[in-house]
């Protein structure tokens, strides 16, 4: 299954890069969205899955599923969300300003 | 803390409040107050000569950052003390001066006082500590110091130009000195000097030797303006006069003599050190010594006679090393280069000191220092010109003064080196004496041209800009008058300084050589007799004044016209190309488009990790450690690998957001099948607001346009993602089969076993969270309430006026 899970995590991050790579702010926004899917499958896998139960004491198993990648998964799940609400808001403003959201167009430094 | 510890800072300290006495004690020359301190600080040292003297040390301790062996450890022995009596008396001397050659009234005084004083603690301590990187720091600081200083009329171009250079040199410097001083830690295992000297076989021994020993040695060379760095210092004389007295001349151009003494116990006896230091000594020596023959500046001729002499005492020392490779002890044959090294230091801050202040003065009072200005002030200012001759005639190397003595001992060590029969001397040996003497000729020479240049001839009153031109007040004076004293003291009784300063020097410079209780035998004789050296002398003064007479006809010469140092066409062809290159590196780089920066990083990322996933042979996992794969997950795998992979074909904006929508909600799933019901949870919840927050967000957004369509460009973006892909994948694979290897217990049992007894909560995610880690997840609540509010401002706030963003 981590095999599995591993090349599916390199498949998000290659679409996810490839989005990156493309003009448009919105894709650029969806390709964060989609790479922190990406870290969060990782940060799991990494651990293993599927090691025993849920991390639930009152299950009385002999082993649970490690708790700790979840946590940090837990919390990431929430910063990203942050993240793209705050990029979309970004991208949202750069428009409404420059009325356009090709980068290729947006590009220039303070100093031109 | 001790009193040496804060007798080191105590500049610093005072650095801290004289800005404060420059502003409420207007009246007062702020100089006054700073001069107190170096005088305290001197008698304080003094009083240290007899425990030296009788062959003691003094250390202080106090860690620093212990866990690193860096300890703030302070070390007092004969060459440390020789080094801060220079600093504080020269220093007391320098303030005192200053306190006349600058108005009280016109001067920034705050800046030039705190700049003196940071630079006087700095250099205390790189003479008194014992951890290399304790000296490292104070060295790097009295670079910033000097700069400061050389920039202190900093609306003058050639000031800052000076102190750019001086800086770029001397940090250059400093930073391969670090990592010397590393090296040696290496070889070593401890920054203590002290230490490295009592383990010196592992250094002699270990392949880091040359290599060690050369970045130390550009430290070195380039702080005591050895050839080919020495074209800073000239450049320095931009200073204020009584700054090039003190820094420039008689302490922190010596900084890199100290270290080179400093470390002979531990390079000495080698080939390398004996030819490297002796032969950049003396090239510095001679390559001065020509130079400053063409100088017109009375200054430049100081600054050239400066880098010259500390060529001289650079050479003597590394002839001097040779002592460790016979190690006979006090064979005077090989120790007289150290013996003459010491005393010509010593003499050198007196009669340099003495003849930069008269330089100041004479540009003060007469306001230039062209000597081609100058003339006939010998019956104007009759006490400036009886100190400058007492000054030149020793730099010269004339008796009685105590520059002939030195001198004499330099020959003398020069002509010893013959005699030595290693490191190839019996044939190249010969060179090293026949060059000290064509150097000492020249020095007589500019000796000359400067005193009689300066003092006689006739007097050109309509080339001055001032109208009155007459002798210094007498505050003035007292600097320069003392150190002339101490030029004609030492001169008639140089044994007074023998086994107080000189021979505890020596013994600090070869520790080691002597059985314990031996003392060096130092006796300085002004009568050897008809002995080489005599005739030496003799010939110096014929030829020297050869020179001088026949100036008229050498001083038409492109030799004469022609004054900058050839070097300085490459440092500034070398700063130039710099700046260019940098812009060029910058303007490649930095283009303002997001995905070439995507680029760069990814492509590092896919170098490096693939690099190390190649050198650690990672791709050789077990795979016996997986668990099995439900035959559901192939569906849900269907299901994720086909909507991640649609969503860039995806030219509709309602269909993109859908196809979103769906990877997070299979990401969810996959939670749930992980055994991670908080996680499915919390991404079901997130998910939908997102999809939520896209759909209002994309109402306001442009449609979605197709990307160009460039088969090249995307071929190269796939290239790109595809390898990024690949390595996150194999980073996967091999984290989680490698990870029991890397020999750490796992943290997680922790929390799972004392979840419910330390934290009362059965939910073992939910417990780290608020419990275990609970200031954390405050922190990111506040980091979410940021991104809330800052999401707020993006929408509501407008700038006034048409300018937006």
């Amino acid at each position: 299954m981590e095999i599995l899970m591993s090349i599916m995590i390199g498949i998000v991050f290659t679409v996810s890069i490839y989005l990156f790579l493309s003009r448009s702010l919105l894709r650029v926004t969806l390709a964060t969205l989609l790479m922190s899917h990406g870290v969060h499958l990782l940060l799991l896998t990494l651990s293993g899955l599927q090691r025993g139960a849920s991390p639930f004491l009152n299950f009385q198993a002999d082993a649970y599923s490690d708790p700790l990648p979840q946590a940090l998964v837990l919390t990431a799940i929430v910063i990203s969300f942050g993240v793209t609400s705050l990029l979309l808001v970004m991208a949202y403003r750069t428009f409404k300003v420059h009325n356009t959201d090709d980068l290729e167009e947006l590009r220039g430094s303070a100093d031109e | 803390m001790t009193l040496l510890h804060w007798a080191t800072i105590s500049p610093f300290l005072l650095a801290i409040v004289i800005p404060f006495f420059f502003k409420y004690f207007k009246r007062i020359h702020t100089g006054w107050f700073v001069m107190i301190l170096p005088l305290v600080l001197f008698i304080y040292f003094l009083s240290l000569i007899p425990v030296t003297s009788s062959g003691e040390v003094i250390v202080r301790s106090v860690p620093w950052v212990p866990s690193l062996g860096i300890n703030f450890d302070l070390y007092i022995d004969g060459l440390s003390l020789l080094f801060v009596l220079l600093i504080t008396g020269i220093g007391t001397l320098v303030v005192l001066y200053s306190i006349y050659y600058l108005s009280k009234v016109k001067e920034k005084l705050n800046n030039f006082y705190v700049y003196l004083l940071m630079f006087m603690g700095a250099m205390l301590g790189v003479v008194l500590s014992d951890n290399l990187i304790v000296i490292y720091v104070f060295w790097e600081v009295t670079s910033i110091a000097s700069s400061l200083l050389i920039s202190y009329w900093f609306h003058r171009e050639k000031s800052t130009y000076g102190a750019q250079k001086s800086m770029f040199i001397t940090v250059f410097g400093g930073l391969s000195m670090l990592g010397g001083f590393s090296l040696l830690y290496v070889m070593t295992g401890t920054f203590s000097i002290r230490e490295i000297i009592a383990n010196v076989d592992l250094v002699t021994g270990s392949a880091l030797f040359l290599p060690a020993m050369i970045l130390v040695l550009l430290g070195a060379f380039t702080k005591s303006a050895q050839f080919p760095f020495h074209i800073w210092l000239p450049d320095a004389m931009e200073a204020p006069t009584p700054v090039s007295a003190y820094l420039h001349s008689a302490t922190m151009v010596k900084a890199g003599i100290y270290l080179v003494a400093r470390l002979t116990a531990v390079f000495g006896g080698s080939a390398e050190w004996f030819w490297i230091v002796t032969i950049t000594g003396l090239t510095t020596l001679m390559w001065g010594s020509v130079s400053a023959i063409r100088q017109k500046d009375l200054k430049s001729i100081l600054a050239f006679s400066t880098v010259s002499q500390l060529g001289l005492i650079m050479s003597l020392l590394g002839v001097g090393s040779a002592a460790y490779y016979f190690n006979e002890g006090d064979n005077a044959l090989y120790t007289v280069a150290i013996l003459a090294a010491v005393f010509h230091l010593i003499n050198h801050a007196t009669f340099k000191g003495s003849l930069f202040m008269t330089a100041g003065i004479i540009d003060h009072e007469t306001g230039t220092r062209d000597i081609r200005k100058l003339g006939g002030l010998m019956t104007i200012m009759p006490v400036t010109a009886t100190i400058s001759l007492i000054g030149l005639a020793s730099m010269a190397g004339l008796p009685p003064f105590n520059g002939f003595l030195s001198k004499e001992l330099f020959f003398t060590a020069m002509l010893n080196v013959t005699e030595y029969g290693i490191f190839n001397l019996e044939t190249f040996g010969v060179i090293l004496p026949i060059v000290a003497w064509i150097a000492s000729i020249f020095t007589f020479a500019y000796c000359l041209i400067m005193f009689f240049k300066t003092f006689t001839g006739k007097f050109k009153p309509e080339e001055l800009d001032v109208d009155h031109v007459h002798e210094a007040p007498f505050g003035m004076l007292i600097s320069p008058i003392i150190l002339g004293l101490l030029v004609v003291l030492f001169g008639l009784f140089p044994n007074i300084l023998a086994y107080t300063l000189i021979e505890p020097a020596m013994a600090a410079i070869l520790p080691g050589i002597l059985e314990p209780g031996q003392v060096f035998d130092v006796y300085i004789h002004h009568w050897h007799g008809f002995v080489p050296e005599l005739f030496m002398t003799f010939g110096v003064v014929i030829l020297g004044t050869l020179i001088f007479t026949t100036m008229k006809k050498w001083s038409q010469s492109g030799f004469y016209q022609g004054e900058r140092d050839i070097f300085n066409h490459v440092y500034d062809g070398g700063y130039a190309g710099l700046i260019n290159g940098a812009q060029g590196v910058t303007r490649v780089q930095m283009t303002g488009r997001l995905r070439d920066y995507f680029i760069y990083m990814c492509s590092f990322i896919i170098i490096i990790l693939g690099y190390t996933i190649y050198r650690y042979d990672v791709l050789s996992f077990d795979t016996s450690n997986l668990s099995p794969i439900d035959p559901y997950m192939w569906v849900i795998s269907i299901i994720f690998i086909g909507s991640v992979v649609s969503v860039p074909f995806i030219n509709n904006r309602i269909g993109v957001i859908i196809v979103t929508g769906v990877v997070g909600f299979v990401v969810a799933l996959m939670f749930v099948v992980f055994r991670a019901p908080d996680l499915a949870l919390t991404q079901l919840l997130v998910e939908t607001v997102t999809v939520v927050l896209f759909m209002l967000a994309f109402y306001h957004l442009p449609k979605l346009k197709k990307e160009p369509v460039n088969i090249r460009f995307n071929l190269f973006k796939l290239f790109i993602a595809v390898g990024f892909g690949a390595i996150m994948t194999l980073v996967s694979i091999s984290a989680f089969t490698m990870g029991g290897e890397a020999g750490f217990a796992s943290i997680s049992d922790y929390f799972t076993e004392n979840a419910k007894e330390l934290a009362g909560g059965y939910n073992i995610v939910n417990v780290i969270l608020v419990d275990f880690r609970g200031l954390d997840t405050m922190l990111e609540i506040l980091v979410l309430g940021i991104a809330a509010l800052a999401v707020v401002t993006l929408i509501k706030l407008r700038l006034k006026g048409s300018e937006d963003v």
